[in-house]
């Protein structure tokens, strides 16, 4: 009985494996080689950041000379230019980007106006009666961008707000799809002028929520190259397409620190949270 | 008697209807200053039509219907417009809203205004005076009365259906409607049925409000083929698509309108509304509400001028107890939580409920133990455990292939978990996640 058994399976693998052998021989159809070395070289994220679908397509946009090396955000300048050279094509320039938060209205800063009991994740709060922060346009501080993070490059502060290491950031957009706020915007890391505030209240009736609300009071408008900054609807927005106007003056005269000259991460200064990196 | 008719599943919440189903409906006088949302209603919010230091007089237009898909927005108080900027909106968000400071020694009279006579009038002008009147569905969803009155023209409707059933605990406003304005009710009916050109109505009215049931029956006039039908005391039996599998048999099909099964549900206080209008050509510029709760000192049924601010409401039913832990807006199943008590109550207020301490859940949660009672309380056949399970994680493309949208956010499944996990609110984050990235690929 166990031989039959044995010899039917042993049978029928055997047929499916010659079977299987000429298929392979049959159907075989040539791939460059190179696309796998370099997909192997690549950091194998598939975060989708360069706008592929995945590190293998990448390779072969790269193989093919549709895509340079550079626009990978997640590998450094070292793989970029092994890539290049192996290929022998010119690893191409890409404008460094990384996420950036507008709020800074953590805890310490922006008023609760009520307790938030129920589901822990933002987008359960946004949900129901949007958390209990005054501001509704705020960070409501209960990290799905951190938990979004492909490379653990957002870490919540003690005041509930994410910091983002701009060394590990490879501007993917995953925080941007999390938020249910969309507080995210992927910026160049050479766009130094930030506003970190989205409540639309303008004047000082937006002090009554937050202390580092933007009062769309202008000085800043006045302060920058004209075009630059405009205030609509109760905020000050920059337009990043003249981005290379701005000046660290127009953030000088910000009565409540709303719009920031930024060298570096946000909130730098504030200790980022031990307790969430252990969850 | 006869057999009791309901549906499947659902669930048995302690009432709470006895703190304020024997109370008469009473008025609540006019706070110092109403706030009203553009945004009242299912469809386009309504375009403002008043400048800042207008003097309005009560009933007069703020903001202006945006299409068939809206409604108007009036005043209910005389006062002049103080401010429009954003405000806290009861659904948690914010919302560009007016601020009308009332005038304390105004008469509160209305304009004297043209009572639409509403025998002499073709569907299509029915429908127009309803829409004019501001009025939306009463019981929570806000949904404009008239685009119901309207249905598509392909469609057989036989049977308008009255939903009386008001299966949320704590709320009594229908319950108190039917009982003390029956004739007014069956007035509206008589509209509805005439412009629908249907010749049979069930009012659907659960069998903890015998009252009601009496009350109307006694209202009912002999030459309208209007049915009060007892319904099973179960929750969610004042869901629309529950109604109608209970008064007609026949289930709506997923994702369809109850128009496809010919029948046209209403809300009681919406159909009351209707009979306002035609009856002194007022608009829908107050509701009843039921204020109630273990939380609230004296809970009382009101008829409160929309845009009073849940504050003033509070105060006039002489404040919170000490141990009151949450303001709700409509039932404590599917209501809001209130984060801010500046937010005015709507026209889609049902109720305020006030939640003593000892009548909330604690926050903690526990894993799914896959008891499967969720599975025997949902109303529409779904699992709700393994769609929580999808939502923890975020496959929210296979929460929809598994008919997440059927799900009516009843929350019968949280309130019978053992293990807390919090599943409304879940699902409701989901279709909030899935309508984001579908309007990301478009």
């Amino acid at each position: 009985m166990t031989m039959h058994a044995i010899l039917i399976l042993g049978g029928v693998g055997l047929v499916f494996g010659v079977f299987i052998a000429i298929a392979n021989k049959r159907l075989w159809v040539w791939e460059d080689p190179r696309i796998d070395i370099v997909a192997q070289m690549l950091p194998n994220a598939n975060c989708g950041a360069c706008g592929h679908p995945g590190c293998r397509a990448f390779a072969e946009g790269t193989v093919e000379g549709r895509i340079t090396p550079s626009e990978c955000t997640v590998a450094n300048d070292s793989v970029h230019s092994a890539i290049a050279d192996f290929l022998g094509v010119d690893a191409g320039s890409a404008v460094r980007r990384v996420a950036r938060v507008m709020c800074a209205g953590g805890s310490d800063v922006a008023f609760a106006q009520a307790e938030y009991r129920g589901l822990g994740t933002c987008s359960g709060a946004a949900a129901v009666a949007g958390g209990g922060k005054g501001c509704a346009w705020g960070c409501l501080g209960l990290a799905d961008c951190e938990r979004s993070c492909t490379f653990d490059a957002i870490r919540m502060t003690v005041t509930g707000l994410p910091v983002v290491d701009v060394a590990k950031c490879t501007a993917c957009g995953d925080c941007v799809e999390a938020c249910p706020k969309g507080l995210f915007t992927i910026l160049p890391l050479d766009a130094h002028l930030l506003v970190q505030c989205r409540n639309l209240i303008g004047g000082d009736d937006a002090l009554d929520e937050c202390r580092v609300a933007c009062t769309a009071c202008g000085k800043c408008v006045q302060d920058a190259e004209p075009g630059l900054i405009s205030v609509e609807s109760g905020v000050a927005m920059v337009d990043y397409e003249r981005i290379a106007l701005a000046e660290p003056r127009a953030v000088e005269r910000c009565p409540t620190g709303a719009i920031v000259w930024l060298t570096g991460a946000q909130f730098a200064r504030v200790p980022t949270n031990v307790v969430s990196e252990a969850a | 008697m006869a057999i009791s008719v309901g549906f499947r599943h659902g669930v048995h919440p302690p009432e709470e209807k006895e703190l304020t189903n024997q109370l008469p409906i009473r008025r609540m006088p006019f706070a110092d200053e109403l706030v009203f949302p553009l945004r009242q209603h299912a469809g386009k919010p309504a375009l403002l039509c008043v400048k800042v230091g207008d003097h309005v007089e009560r009933g007069d237009t703020l903001g202006e219907a945006d299409g068939f898909m809206s409604v108007p927005i009036h005043a209910s108080a005389a006062g002049t417009v103080v401010d429009f900027d954003w405000w806290p909106h009861p659904d948690g968000s914010m919302a560009m809203a007016v601020r009308l400071k009332v005038d304390r020694y105004a008469p509160q009279v209305a304009r004297p205004r043209l009572v639409p006579r509403w025998e002499g009038l073709t569907p299509a002008e029915v429908v127009q005076a309803v829409q004019r009147g501001g009025v939306v569905g009463l019981g929570g969803a806000a949904f404009p009365t008239h685009v119901k009155l309207a249905p598509p023209k392909d469609s057989a409707v036989h049977t308008l259906i009255i939903n009386g059933a008001e299966c949320e605990p704590y709320l009594t406003s229908d319950h108190r409607t039917m009982v003390e304005y029956a004739p007014r009710v069956l007035f509206g009916i008589r509209v509805m049925m005439r412009s629908l050109g249907v010749l049979k109505c069930v009012v659907g009215i659960e069998r903890n409000k015998p009252d009601a049931i009496e009350a109307m029956r006694a209202a009912v006039p002999a030459d309208l083929a209007v049915e009060i039908l007892p319904l099973t005391v179960k929750y969610p039996q004042g869901a629309e698509k529950m109604l109608i599998k209970a008064v007609t048999g026949v289930e709506v099909p997923s994702g369809k309108l109850p128009v496809t099964v010919g029948v046209v549900v209403q809300n009681v206080g919406s159909v009351a509304a209707i009979a306002e209008v035609f009856e002194t050509g007022l608009p829908l510029i107050e509701r009843i509400v039921t204020v109630s709760g273990h939380g609230l000192r004296r809970p009382a049924n009101l008829i409160v001028p929309v845009g009073t601010k849940l504050r003033d409401l509070l105060a006039f039913c002489d404040g919170l107890t000490a141990d009151a832990a949450e303001v709700i807006i409509g039932g404590p199943m599917m209501g809001q939580a209130q984060a801010n008590l500046d937010a005015p109550v709507i026209k889609g207020t049902t109720g305020v409920v006030v939640l003593a301490k000892n009548e909330t859940r604690e926050q903690r949660s526990w894993p799914c133990i896959h008891c499967g009672r969720c599975l025997e309380a949902c109303p529409v056949f779904l699992n709700p455990s393994m769609l929580g399970d999808l939502a923890t994680v975020g496959r929210y493309e296979e929460m929809s292939a598994n008919h997440l949208a059927d799900c009516m956010l009843c929350g019968s499944c949280a309130y019978v978990c053992p293990s807390n996990i919090p599943l409304a609110q879940l699902f409701q984050a989901s279709k909030t996640a899935l309508r984001r990235q579908l309007a990301t690929v478009q």
